[in-house]
C-alpha cells in the first residue's frame, strides 16, 4: 500500500460507501457531540419523519452556548438571559430523554463546553471520526481524531444514520518548528500559524500539525491549537497521538479499561503519517523566539507580537477593521485601554489555562474600571481549580469567578460587552460584534489577558514583571 | 426554498472580504428552535442600530429581493461558525444565490443543502460583478453556468450530488437511510 497520512488512515477506516463522481462518500461517525443551539431543528426533522436516533450510545450531549454562567442556588431555576434560551435548553432535555442520549445537564459534574467535556470524559479518542454542530469541533483533533463541524441538516443525518455525506477534503501539513519565547503558550503558536496561513488559507483542507514545537505541547495546548484550525478556514486540524495522548486518556470515564486499554494503545500507535505520504500543501511556521501574540483586527489572522506595530493595510477590509478597532497602521496595540477581560471558551478554559491566568493575577489586583470574567470550561475544571485555590486568586484580584459555559465567547447567554468596549479575550473570534454589538475584541492567551486585566492596558506579561520588580 | 431554476435576477453587492456568519446572523438570535422566519435577523447589526432603528447608511439599504436576489460578496464569504441559521436567514430575507471568488467550507455545504446556491466565481468575473452592481445574471444549475449580461460568464463547480438533489428534489436523508444494510455491516466489522 502506498504511504498514507494520518488523515488518510482515519478517512479510509470510516468509509461505508466510497465516493464516486456523482456521489460523496458515506462516512461513519464514531462520536456525535450535541448541544442545544444547533440540534433542535435536527431532532424535529427526525420527529417529522418518524425516525429514531440510530446510535444513542455514540451520541453525547451537553448544554453550553445558551446557558447563563451566573452562580445560582441549587433547586432554583438557572438565571437564563431570555425565555428563548431556557426553552432551547429544555428542548434538548426533552429530545435527549426521548431518544435515550446521555445529557450532561445542570446536574452533571461533566456539564460544560462541548469541546472541553469530550476529552475530559475520555470520549474523544485517537483514530475516531467526531462531528458536532459547531465549527470548533477540530479541538478533538488534538488526540489524532478526524473532528469537524457540521450544519444542522447534517446533525439530522448523523442522528438518524450515524453517517455523513462527505467528499474527501484536501490535506495540508503544517510544520511548526523552534522554541517559542517566554510567556508564550499554544494560543500564541496558533495565532502565529493563522497569521501565516491566512483566514482562508486552509479552506477545503484538513491540517496536520507536526514538528518539534507541536510535540513539545501538552494535550491541553494541542487542544487550543487544533481548536482554531477553522479560523484559518480549515475543515479540521489534527496531531498524531503519542505517549502524552495516551497518558491524558488513561483512566478517564469513557476511555478503554483493562485489557481493552492495551489493545487500544497498540491500535493507536499505528496512527501516524507514513514516510513519503502525499499532502496537497506543506507549510512551515518557525516559532523560534515567538513573543506573546494579540490580534489587532476583526479577523483571526491579524495576530501580531505584542511588541510589534499594526502592519500597513493591504486593502479596504484592513482599513475598515482598523477603523472599527480604533487602531492605526504603524502604531502599537500594547498600551491600548482595556474595558473587559474574558478568560474562557473552548479555546482556553481548561485547567492549564486557568493556572496560567492565576499565575499572573496571584497577589495582584485588576485595574479599577476593568471587568474580568473567568469562566471555567466545565464543572469538573471548576472543581479542580477550586481545589487548587485558583478561584481565590481570581476573586482576590477582583475578577468574577463564574459557572461553566461558552459565556462571552459567543455572547448569546447574557455575558457580553457594551458597545465600543475593548475586550482582551482568550476566545477564538474577533469578528465585529461577536462579543456584543459594537464590541471590539482582541484575541490573546490567558497570560496576556490576565496581565491586561491587571494594568487595564493591553500588556505583555513580561512587562508586568519588569515594572513590578524593577 | 427556491423551487425553480435557473435563477434570473439582478445582483446585490456586499464588497467586504471575510463576511462572517456573525455578521450574517448574530449569535444572540440563535436561541430559536425553528428554522423559519429568520430573515428579520439577516445582517441585523448592519441594518439596525442599538435601539433597533434602521441605519441610514446600511450596506443593505435598497435591497429588494424582487429585483436583485443574487448576492455578490468579497472573498471568503460565510467564514466562521457552522450555524445553518446563516443560509436559513439569507433565504428568508430573499437571497437565492451567493457569488464570491471564495466561500467558506461549512457555509457552502449548508447553503447548498438548503437551496441557496453557493457559486464560486473566477476572480475576473467576481471583480467585474463587484464593479458593476445590479448586473443581470442567469444562474443555470443544470448547465452549471452563470451568464452575465454584458459581462464575463463562467462555468461553476457545485458538488454533483447536492446539485442532483436540488434539481430532482431528491433527499440526502433518504439516500443515507437506503444504505442502512451497508451501515449495519460496517458497524459489525469496523465500529
Amino acid at each position: 500500500m502506498s504511504p498514507r497520512s494520518l488523515f488518510d488512515k482515519i478517512w479510509d477506516a470510516h468509509i461505508v460507501r466510497a465516493e464516486t463522481p456523482d456521489t460523496p462518500a458515506t462516512m461513519y461517525v464514531d462520536l456525535h457531540l450535541v448541544h442545544e443551539v444547533t440540534s433542535p431543528q435536527a431532532f424535529a426533522e427526525l420527529e417529522d419523519r418518524g425516525l429514531k436516533v440510530r446510535r444513542p450510545d455514540r451520541t453525547l450531549a451537553t448544554i453550553d452556548h445558551s446557558t447563563p454562567t451566573l452562580p445560582f442556588k441549587a433547586g432554583t431555576p438557572p438565571p437564563y438571559a431570555t425565555d428563548a434560551a431556557a426553552a432551547q435548553v429544555e428542548t434538548l432535555y426533552a429530545n435527549t430523554a426521548r431518544h435515550g442520549i446521555e445529557l450532561n445537564g445542570w446536574e452533571s459534574e461533566h456539564r460544560g463546553v462541548v469541546h472541553v467535556i469530550g476529552p475530559e470524559l475520555g470520549a474523544t479518542q485517537p483514530g475516531m471520526t467526531i462531528v458536532c454542530g459547531d465549527s470548533h469541533t477540530a479541538t478533538h483533533g488534538a488526540f489524532g481524531a478526524l473532528a469537524f463541524g457540521i450544519g444542522t441538516t447534517e446533525v439530522g443525518h448523523v442522528l438518524a444514520t450515524q453517517c455523513l455525506l462527505q467528499r474527501k477534503p484536501k490535506s495540508m501539513r503544517v510544520h511548526v518548528t523552534g522554541r517559542p519565547g517566554p510567556n508564550t503558550s499554544a494560543k500564541d503558536i496558533i495565532l502565529a500559524v493563522i497569521a501565516k496561513i491566512g483566514v482562508d488559507g486552509g479552506t477545503g483542507h484538513v491540517l496536520e500539525y507536526c514538528g518539534d514545537a507541536i510535540s513539545a505541547l501538552d494535550m491541553e495546548g494541542r487542544m487550543t491549537l487544533c481548536n482554531m484550525s477553522i479560523e484559518a478556514g480549515a475543515r479540521a486540524g489534527l496531531v498524531a497521538p503519542d505517549d502524552k495522548t495516551f497518558a491524558f486518556l488513561k483512566g478517564r470515564n469513557r476511555a478503554p479499561q483493562g485489557a481493552e486499554w492495551n489493545e487500544a494503545i497498540a491500535r493507536w500507535r499505528d496512527l501516524y503519517t507514513d514516510e513519503g505520504a502525499h499532502f496537497d500543501r506543506e507549510v512551515v511556521v518557525d516559532v523560534e523566539g515567538l513573543r506573546p501574540m494579540i490580534t489587532w483586527g476583526t479577523a483571526p489572522d491579524t495576530g501580531i507580537a505584542l511588541n510589534d506595530v499594526v502592519p500597513a493595510h493591504r486593502n479596504d477590509s484592513d482599513r475598515k477593521a482598523a477603523d472599527y478597532m480604533g487602531v492605526a497602521a504603524g502604531e502599537r496595540v500594547s498600551g491600548q485601554k482595556v474595558n473587559r477581560v474574558f478568560i474562557g471558551s473552548c479555546t482556553n478554559s481548561r485547567i492549564s489555562d486557568l493556572r496560567a491566568a492565576a499565575n499572573v493575577m496571584r497577589g495582584r489586583a485588576i485595574s479599577p474600571g476593568v471587568t474580568a470574567l473567568v469562566v471555567p470550561g466545565s464543572v469538573w475544571v471548576k472543581a479542580q481549580a477550586e481545589e487548587e485555590g485558583l478561584d481565590k486568586v481570581f476573586k482576590a484580584a477582583g475578577a468574577e469567578w463564574r459557572e461553566a459555559g461558552c459565556s462571552m465567547c459567543i455572547a448569546m447567554n447574557g455575558d457580553k460587552g457594551a458597545p465600543g468596549e475593548l475586550i482582551v479575550s482568550t476566545s477564538n473570534r474577533n469578528f465585529e460584534g461577536r462579543q456584543g454589538p459594537g464590541v471590539r475584541t482582541m484575541l490573546a492567551s490567558p497570560a496576556v489577558a490576565a496581565a491586561s486585566a491587571v494594568t487595564g492596558r493591553v500588556t505583555d506579561p513580561a512587562k508586568l514583571k519588569e515594572t513590578e520588580y524593577a | 426554498m427556491p423551487e425553480t431554476f435557473p435563477i434570473n435576477s439582478r445582483t446585490f453587492n456586499l464588497t467586504g472580504e471575510n463576511i462572517d456568519t456573525d455578521q450574517i446572523i448574530p449569535a444572540r438570535f440563535l436561541t430559536t428552535t425553528s428554522r423559519t422566519g429568520l430573515g428579520r435577523f439577516a445582517f441585523h447589526d448592519w441594518r439596525f442600530d442599538g435601539s433597533g432603528s434602521p441605519r441610514a447608511n446600511s450596506p443593505l439599504s435598497g435591497f429588494d429581493p424582487t429585483r436583485a436576489s443574487v448576492l455578490v460578496a468579497g472573498r471568503n464569504f460565510g467564514c466562521g461558525s457552522s450555524r445553518e441559521h446563516a443560509p436559513w436567514a439569507l433565504l428568508d430575507y430573499g437571497f437565492r444565490a451567493v457569488i464570491s471568488c471564495e466561500i467558506a467550507d461549512i457555509f457552502r455545504s449548508n447553503a447548498a443543502r438548503n437551496g441557496l446556491l453557493p457559486i464560486v466565481a473566477p476572480e475576473t468575473a467576481q471583480q467585474w460583478l463587484l464593479d458593476n452592481p445590479g448586473a443581470e445574471v442567469e444562474i443555470d444549475l443544470e448547465a452549471t453556468r452563470v451568464t452575465i449580461a454584458g459581462g464575463p460568464g463562467f462555468d461553476f463547480d457545485i458538488e454533483p450530488f447536492a446539485r442532483h438533489c436540488l434539481l430532482s428534489g431528491n433527499d440526502p436523508m433518504g439516500y443515507l437511510l437506503d444504505q442502512t444494510d451497508e451501515i449495519r455491516q460496517f458497524e459489525e466489522v469496523a465500529a
